[in-house]
């Protein structure tokens, strides 16, 4: 590949983020029209913020490399991504809008009116963040190599940079127009190569290698098991990832918090149209790309295995740009929301301490993502769902939706969830992939039940423990507030 | 799909995590080792830290929650077997042993309540009616009793009712410390309210003064500043909730903006840059508005020519952070230091009272910072945390 095409749409989109960062909101206006109404975010931009900071790595890459290698049972991922935001609309949303609190730690330390649980969250989230950034900085990593030439580690250290810079020099204030920026980014990078390849292959009557339902590389399909657990993890986990959450603030009101979950329904099903077609046309087109061992690395290679020439470059640098926009932007909201658990229950308060926390944030992943090496983006991030859905997710939902949970049952079952979910994910590592059991691979079936089940037990057990704001916390989560001045 | 390096990942960090608990609990156990001082010392210091353990528990005056926790630890600085705390309707916090007294227990203090003495009842029939003694011991706070402290033990010597009156005494004075916070937050409020009205009769002449100037040249703009007008004063005279959302403070500021530039016409421009991401921050009720004013009536009306008000809204973290700056005469900053600390009564009331809100609310890391010098204008930094589960706006 011409790696200095691929070079030059990599510093365009780190550029790109880095001006919109610094100047999206740097137009002063005058009184003439100081509409706070036209300052509020409507569903529309967040929406696409939201997108553009939940399509990650995995879904950019991984989606359409596991549709190479496991065809339809890969469908499930995109399924589960985006039904995650059904669970989120209908159970979530708006009353975490209302809560006023600005992080799940604040939230749960505002529901059980307990120091000890914020502690044992932030710990959660923290851990949460990091997990999910190591994919990310593996997908940057591998885009690197495979287009530049350079070694891996350059891609990880160029995303952990970018972000540090734009986050510490305070460029992340208009992080929503940002990442709005983002997806429509990164869905252009997809869309339009395979477009061109459609039309192109269309255009030369070009006759399939193999039929769409053979497999590469000969793997038998995953087990009802399987697709069921990593259904159960993709679903729970959306409504327990740290950085999604924090947009909701940027919602007006708890209804346009709704609303916008909506919207990203359809943007996310929009999006999922296209790796799912790269992974078809994969399969039929270029099945070999499956058995390099590299089929995350696949949409970078289709446009230039199939159109070639210079109209090959040219996709394929718009294919490296939305993959890098897609690190980068997921990357920066978990590395914000992390800053901001990190500086205020470690650091203490503080422009300096919150800049401390952001490259702290950022740089212990970087150095877990250059000790170890990706195999497959979509299911490590697969697993980050399952450890969240199995510790954020019972907190949340029960804390929202049940007046009985107590400061020691969410404890328990956080504690819980999460030892039950990191011992599975550690036990299969030992064991190496081709040892491990269904059961072990994808704990989500019986680590979330279980982690709801001992919240919901211990909080029986102690229930004289239910805090003294209940009613008055449970009222303001449920009720419609008054709309934000907007109105004239 | 099992990913090993993800999981070693996920390795490191447990035993990262391990490392770190053991070495925690090394520290604590070398610790307990250390030497501690005399018998002596070590009494005062355990005697000590019950009382500011318990004394941070009843740092809201006598209630069920906080005596609940109170009384754990005085029942260790006394060393009785049964602790009760009670106020002047009923029994607040029960701990250790004998509970089935408890419902008999504001009988057996009624006279304490109503005489205000000690009293010390013995076991058996005759006093307590079981195996335990009782020391009840009155809290006086200015001179009320609004309360007992009630100690049970095998026997009730000397050392026990002297110590127990003792920790009464030292209840009582908790108390009342507790109502000082109250009423200095009482008198907050009161000065909210004045805020509220010392707003109006400067800020109101001059703007029916302006208003009327419109009412023959453009009627159509002499109506809509009073309707400006009535929303202004609506928002200003408010009576419920102590917070309210930068939103609806940006719009309240808005009209006083408006009807200021009806009077000074193109005199004051103001920019302002807000970032969407704060505008739904819970802030306190009136607490930019008279910063505003601040920046028109002692930045700029004393100056001559144009002046510039710049109003920007961050998202900084787990903060908000507003700043209002004008270019107009600037203040004299050793002056303005006294004027904030109260010594002397300024123009600047305004100023004083939301720092002293915010040092209130948020502590005193969130007063207000001012930056400023003759003739070089005023910059006023307010940072906010953007999470207030606590406060409804």
């Amino acid at each position: 590949m011409n790696a200095g095409v691929a070079a030059a749409a990599l510093a365009v989109v780190s550029v790109a983020t880095a001006v919109i960062g610094f100047y999206g909101l740097r137009i002063s206006r005058t009184t003439g029209d100081f509409y706070v109404a036209s300052r509020t975010v409507r569903p529309w931009w967040n929406a696409s913020a939201i997108g553009g900071e939940y399509l990650s790595a995995a879904s950019f890459l991984g989606v359409a490399g596991l549709i190479l290698l496991s065809g339809t049972d890969a469908l499930w991922f995109p399924v589960g991504y985006t039904a995650g935001y059904l669970m989120l609309l209908l159970f979530v949303a708006a009353p975490l809008r209302r809560s006023g609190a600005y992080t799940i730690p604040d939230f749960t330390e505002a529901r059980l009116d307990s120091r000890a649980v914020r502690k044992v969250t932030s710990l959660v989230v923290v851990l949460v963040g990091w997990l999910y950034i190591v994919p990310q900085l593996h997908g940057a990593a591998l885009t690197i190599r495979i287009t530049t030439g350079l070694p891996s580690w350059v891609g990880s250290v160029a995303v952990v940079v970018v972000v540090c810079l734009t986050v510490v020099a305070g460029g992340m204030r208009s992080i929503t127009f940002v990442q709005a920026f983002q997806y429509w980014l990164k869905l252009t990078a997809l869309a339009v190569p395979i477009l061109f390849i459609l039309f192109v292959l269309a255009g030369t009557g070009y006759s399939p290698v193999a039929a769409p339902a053979v497999n590469p590389t000969g793997q038998p399909p995953a087990s009802l098991y399987s697709n069921v657990s990593l259904l159960v993890a993709l679903l729970f986990g959306t409504l327990g990832l740290p950085h999604v959450l924090v947009r909701f603030y940027t919602n007006p009101d708890g209804q346009s918090a709704r609303r916008t979950t909506l919207i990203v329904l359809g943007l996310l099903s929009v999006f999922y149209l296209f790796p799912t077609a790269y992974g078809l046309v994969g399969r039929m087109f270029a099945p070999e790309l499956g058995r390099s061992g590299q089929p995350d690395a696949m949409v970078l290679l289709l446009p230039r295995e199939l159109v070639g020439g210079a109209a090959g470059d040219l996709l394929a640098a718009l294919v490296v740009a939305g993959a890098f926009a897609a690190f980068l932007s997921t990357t920066s909201g978990l590395v914000v929301s992390l800053a901001g658990v990190v500086s205020q229950d470690v650091l203490g308060a503080g422009v300096g301490g919150f800049r401390l926390a952001a490259v702290v944030s950022a740089v212990v992943p970087l150095g877990f993502a250059l000790m170890t090496d990706s195999l497959a983006l979509a299911g490590s991030v697969g697993l980050v769902f399952a450890f969240t859905a199995s510790t954020v997710c019972p907190v949340l939902l029960l804390g929202i939706w049940w007046r009985g949970l107590t400061d020691a049952g969410a404890i328990a079952g956080m504690v819980t969830g999460g030892l039950l979910c990191g011992g599975a994910m550690i036990a299969g590592s030992v064991a190496g992939a081709a040892n491990t059991p269904a059961w072990l691979a994808q704990p989500a079936a019986w680590s979330v039940p279980t982690a709801f089940a001992v919240m919901v037990l211990v909080s029986r057990a102690t229930a004289g423990r239910v805090p003294a704001t209940l009613s008055r916390v449970m009222t303001r989560l449920h009720t419609p507030e008054r709309p934000l001045a907007t109105g004239r | 799909m099992p990913d090993s390096p993800l999981l070693t990942a996920a390795a490191v960090a447990v035993i990262a995590l391990a490392i770190a608990v053991v070495v925690a609990v090394g520290l604590k156990v070398l610790r307990s080792f250390r030497d501690l001082g005399t018998d002596a010392e070590r009494a005062t210091y355990h005697t000590l830290h019950a009382a500011s353990q318990a004394g941070q528990h009843l740092r809201r005056g006598l209630n069920p929650a906080g005596a609940a926790k109170a009384s754990r630890h005085l029942r260790t600085l006394l060393g009785c077997d049964a602790l009760a705390i009670t106020d002047t309707s009923g029994v607040l916090a029960w701990d250790g042993a004998a509970e089935e007294m408890k419902p008999r227990l504001m009988d057996l203090a009624a006279g304490v309540l109503a005489g205000g003495r000690t009293a010390v009842l013995p076991p058996g029939p005759d006093g307590t009616g079981t195996g335990l003694a009782a020391v009840i011991a009155p809290v006086r706070a200015d001179s009320r009793v609004v309360g007992v402290v009630a100690a049970f033990a095998p026997s009730a010597g000397a050392g026990l009712v002297r110590a127990a009156g003792e920790v009464a005494d030292w209840v009582a004075v908790q108390v009342e410390l507790a109502e000082l916070d109250s009423s200095r937050t009482l008198l907050m409020e009161a000065e909210v309210r004045a805020l509220r009205a010392q707003i109006s009769p400067h800020f109101i002449y001059n703007s029916l003064n302006a208003i009327a100037s419109f009412i023959n040249t453009d009627p159509a703009r002499a109506r809509e500043l009073v309707v400006e007008f009535a929303d202004f004063t609506r928002y200003s005279f408010r009576r419920h909730g102590d917070f309210t959302t930068l939103a609806e403070e940006l719009r309240c500021i808005d009209r006083y903006l408006l009807l200021e530039r009806a009077r000074f016409g193109e005199r004051v421009q103001v920019s302002l840059r807000v970032a969407p991401e704060v505008l739904s921050t819970v802030i306190p009720f009136l607490s930019l508005q008279p910063l505003v004013e601040n920046a028109v009536r002692h930045g700029l009306e004393a100056k001559e020519g144009p002046g510039h008000i710049t109003i920007t809204a961050d998202d900084a973290g787990a903060y908000a952070q507003v700043t209002i700056e004008d270019d107009g005469v600037g203040m004299d900053p050793a002056q303005l230091t006294s004027m904030l600390a109260g010594h002397i009564d300024g123009d600047h009331v305004g100023l004083r009272n939301v720092d002293a809100r915010l040092r209130q609310v948020y502590g005193d890391a969130h007063g207000l910072v001012i930056e400023t010098a003759p003739g070089e204008g005023t910059l006023i930094t307010m940072r906010v945390p953007k999470s207030q589960p606590g406060h409804d706006a």
